[in-house]
């Protein structure tokens, strides 16, 4: 069976499953029944001066008749008094000292940076997660995003913690900003000993179209949240990748955004991740996702032939490039196995009015027919059909050897003639 | 390492089984279809299928663990709460238990096909190979388990996990009880709970005893299981079908129902020139009977019961399937005996009609059939326990406390022979229940040795 035990930045866990700084770890409580549930680490909800929060908080996007496809809140850090928090981040410490507690922190000023960590370090808190990334409310005050938004405030930040705290430091980045890789490099040079990511996405989640105000509503007023949810796991991969893909960036990474079960812990674990954390999925369904989590990694790992999460971290980037790196030769064409094919014809309307007009009805039969001379392999078909493996895109050999547009453009390399381009 | 014992597979060139025509009633889901209606299940908190579960499979955890591709942790929460899953999801009556309980029965939508979800899951596992549990380390104790159905295969399971010794003793050739000698066929064939049976055994380290029967003036006796043995389960479900006291019960043509259905079952039986049939009774044995002969191919099947349609015994949905499939019923009819012909052979059943308090009107009514079959009960087996000490018995069954303990320190029960008669869910929650109750009582150090040492009274027990 293969070891799940994970080690991100410093901070060990008996698995990569953290729960997220959110509502699931606001209390020691809530970790410990997480905990005993399977959840191998939490970073607690965000500590700093309790907050006074509104009512209603959150919002969620419903989508084919599925709820919390995303999420939005408006909530802020906690609201409960510093010294409880403290108190149960020892007893939980106490009851699971092999588990990680990361204390997740957001003040203003050296002093109080200084003073919240030196109490987080005392009551037993594993690693820190410096919260630069919530993108409400907190930022108007000069906090969160408005921080993770200035990479010198970032690294400036960022150092003072490293300065006072003996456990180490993780970065909590927020993805509103065009590029990630120089905030993910300011916290480097802060010193940081590795970066979460990400933070909720600025967003307004819907309209309440007969009040004409936006959602969530407090009164007569809503305003901008923080979106996450599984909607948002494209988002928080493609950020994560392009950190672990650099060279420069040489921090380990703890995942986090749409994860809601073993499949999308594997993405993120792939795509350099080494640990992952969950919010959404937990408010949704609970802390008992893990044990589908715990299994449906280990059994994947055992698959493979990984024995260590470690072993595993990281091995999808490297085939993760730029499009000029791509073979243009290479070409796919869509086949329907007609013994699946249910004869739906979702994939004729698809490709006739969103692709190249190259599937057709056939006479006697539901089973449509690809023609694949006009073909150009886009995955479109593919993607709408409801069955599982019914639509496969198959490689055809065309007599071209690989052709990148870089090599086209620096060695004139022969490229194969367009398909459906007429 | 597994203990070979004789089996339904095993013995080559065995006739052709009358049950293998029949087709599944309920179809296994294909990938795709357990995929979009696992993405169905709301995932309930505290749910009401697991409470409707009599063995509680975590029920919404299986069935997102299939929604999410993680298959064999799907059939593992099914094995962890039942390890005989698999011959539960094709035979639970679904319909009064998991899925008449699920939420979206409330909100007029279609409930969860459960029990199909179930078999998904576990027939994968049985497919794949894939086994979960181990033998716990040897206790050096010993138990004897007699009847090797449901019951005993579940306690069985649960005991070798524990580390204890096991030893099954069943009067049959083969094991698996009723999962294998009485579940209509459009369920589940004989060889499907044999199999299953031989997967549970898999474990390890359970002897079978076949061919052995238990009890007074029997192959073995009490006397003997307890020199032997530190604990008993008993697991010897309900005996051969009830008879009528009427006159003619001996023609040729009358059967009993489970007699009956075990000789289609597991040989041949011969319906030549059998065009009406008539099966007594209003359970669910007697209406797996009817169903059973109109698959067989007997073109007129009744099912002739002494209350009306409203108050009959068996399961309204299988009754209903019956009827769909062509079964008439005659209510209100009391069997009085059997008519043959100048042959000797049957010619139909005597019945009297009765009112609503089952008491004769007076009228007479003769029911033509070549061949009837009586589904009016099993009888109780609890005098093979004669002569045992303290053992209780109440109306025919072993009488047991919640935990599973019978009367006499040492002794444990559960299924048909305790319960008096429920389904292979509640045979697999007793039996497993008693395996809990049977570790405690030998890790407390009690065994029925003591009883055969002088001075020892009974155990801790
Ligand atoms: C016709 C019929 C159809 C049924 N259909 C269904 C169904 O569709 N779904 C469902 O859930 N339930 C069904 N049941 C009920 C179900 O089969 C039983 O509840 C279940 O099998 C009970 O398990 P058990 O282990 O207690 O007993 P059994 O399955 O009866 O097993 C007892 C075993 O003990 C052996 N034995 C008996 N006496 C002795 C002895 N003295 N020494 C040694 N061995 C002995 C027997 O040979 C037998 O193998 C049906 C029952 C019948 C009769
Ligand atoms: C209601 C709510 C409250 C949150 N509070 C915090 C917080 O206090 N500190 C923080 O760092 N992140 C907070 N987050 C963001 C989450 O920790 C996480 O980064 C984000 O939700 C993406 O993960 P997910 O898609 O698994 O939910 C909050 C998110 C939600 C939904
Ligand atoms: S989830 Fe709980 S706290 Fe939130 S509105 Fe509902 S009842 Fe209130």
């Amino acid at each position: 069976m293969a070891d799940l035990r994970t080690n991100c930045a410093g901070i060990k866990s008996p698995n990569p499953f953290w729960l997220a700084s959110a509502p699931p770890a606001n209390s020691g409580g809530q970790i410990m029944r997480a905990f005993d549930a399977g959840w191998g680490g939490a970073v607690w909800k965000t500590l700093g001066t309790p907050i006074q929060n509104v009512s209603s908080r959150f919002g969620g996007l419903s989508y084919g008749g599925v709820r919390g496809v995303g999420f939005n809140n408006i909530e802020l850090i906690t609201d409960r008094p510093l010294e409880v928090n403290f108190r149960e981040i020892y007893e939980v410490k106490k009851r699971f000292p092999d588990h990680a507690v990361v204390a997740s922190l957001m003040v203003e000023t050296e002093e109080e940076w200084r003073d919240i960590i030196m109490r987080s370090v005392d009551a037993g808190a594993d690693g820190l997660e410096l919260n630069f990334g919530c993108p409400h409310g907190m930022c108007e005050r000069g906090m969160g995003s408005a921080v993770g938004q200035e990479p010198t405030v970032n690294e400036r930040i960022t150092s003072w913690a490293k300065r006072y705290s003996p456990v180490p430091v993780l970065v909590k980045l927020t993805p509103n900003v065009s590029d990630i890789l120089p905030h993910g490099l300011a916290a480097q040079r802060g010193g940081a000993d590795g970066v979460s990511l990400i933070n909720t996405i600025k967003s307004i989640i819907g309209v309440d179209i007969e009040r004409m105000v936006p959602v969530p509503r407090v009164e007569g007023l809503s305003t901008n949240g923080g979106y996450c949810g599984a909607a948002v796991k494209p988002i928080a991969l493609h950020m994560l990748a392009s950190l672990a893909r650099s060279r420069e960036f040489q921090l380990p990474i703890s995942g986090i955004g749409g994860v809601s079960d073993w499949r999308d812990a594997v993405e993120f674990i792939l795509l350099g991740s080494s640990s992952v954390q969950v919010c959404t999925a937990v408010m949704l369904k609970g802390y008992r996702i893990v044990e589908d989590m715990i299994e449906g990694l280990s059994d994947y790992m055992d698959r493979q032939g990984f024995k260590t999460v470690d072993e595993m971290v990281g091995r999808a980037v490297p085939q993760y490039s730029e499009w000029g790196n791509l073979n243009l030769n290479y070409e796919t064409v869509a086949k329907i196995s007609a013994d699946k094919c249910i004869g739906c014809q979702l994939c004729v309307t698809a490709c006739h009015d969103g692709a190249h007009q190259c599937i057709h009805p056939q006479e006697g039969s539901r089973v449509p027919r690809v023609d694949e001379a006009e073909c150009v392999g886009c995955n479109l078909c593919q993607i709408v059909c409801p069955v599982e493996g019914c639509i496969t895109m198959e490689e055809v050999p065309n007599g071209f050897s690989p052709a990148t547009w870089n090599e086209h453009l620096s060695e004139g390399a022969a490229l194969r003639p367009k398909k459906g381009a007429h | 390492m597994t203990t070979p014992y004789p089996t339904l597979n095993a013995s080559a060139g065995a006739p052709a089984r009358g049950e293998e025509g029949f087709e599944d009633y309920k179809r296994a889901l294909n990938a795709n279809q357990a995929r979009v209606e696992a993405n169905r299940c709301l995932y309930c908190s505290d749910a009401p299928c697991i409470a409707a579960c009599p063995t509680e499979i975590n029920i919404p955890e299986f069935i997102r663990k299939i929604a999410t591709g993680n298959e064999r942790g799907s059939a593992k929460t099914i094995f962890d709460s039942n390890i005989l899953g698999q011959s539960c999801a094709r035979v639970c009556p679904v319909e009064v238990l998991c899925v008449g309980s699920c939420v979206y029965n409330h909100m007029g939508v279609p409930p969860i096909q459960i029990g199909q979800l179930q078999r998904y899951a576990t027939d994968r596992a049985h497919e794949e190979g894939w086994r979960f549990y181990e033998a716990g380390a040897s206790t050096g104790r010993r138990v004897a388990l007699v009847g090797a159905g449901p019951a005993s295969l579940a306690a069985a399971h649960e005991l070798r996990r524990a580390g204890h010794g096991c030893v099954l003793f069943e009067r049959r050739p083969q094991v698996g009880g009723l999962n294998v000698t009485g579940v209509a066929p459009y369920k589940m064939k004989a060889d499907v709970g044999a199999r299953e049976a031989e997967w549970v055994l898999g474990i390890g380290g359970v002897e079978v005893r076949a061919g052995v029967s238990v009890g007074a003036g029997e192959d073995v006796s009490f006397e003997d299981l307890e020199r032997e043995f530190d604990a008993v389960f008993l697991g010897f479900g309900l005996g051969a079908d009830s008879r009528l006291e009427a006159e003619g019960a001996g023609v040729p043509g009358v059967w009993g129902a489970v007699e009956f259905i075990e000789a289609f079952k597991l040989s041949q039986v011969d319906l030549s020139g059998v065009r009406e049939a008539v099966v007594v009774g209003g359970g669910n044995t007697a209406v797996d009977a009817v169903r059973e002969l109109i698959g067989l191919g007997v073109p007129s099947v009744t099912m002739a019961y002494r209350r009306g349609e409203d108050r009959m015994s068996g399961y309204a949905h299988e009754w209903r399937a019956a009827k769909v499939e062509g079964a008439r019923g005659a209510w209100g009819l009391s069997p009085l005996g059997f008519e043959r012909d100048a042959a000797g052979a049957l010619r139909g059943v005597r019945l009297a009609e009765v009112d609503a308090a089952c008491a004769p009107t007076g009228t007479e009514r003769v029911l033509e059939a070549q061949l009837a079959l009586l589904a009016i009960g099993q009888s109780k087996l609890a005098g093979v326990l004669a002569g045992v000490e303290g053992l209780a018995v109440e109306r025919g069954c072993v009488r047991v406390d919640a935990e599973g303990r019978a009367g006499r320190a040492g002794y444990f029960a559960g299924g048909d022979c305790a319960n008096g008669g429920k389904e292979v869910v509640n045979a697999a929650a007793e039996g497993k229940r008693a395996a809990r109750a049977i570790d405690a009582f030998l890790g407390a150090g009690g065994s029925l040795r003591a009883h055969n040492s002088r001075g020892a009274t009974g155990a801790q027990g």
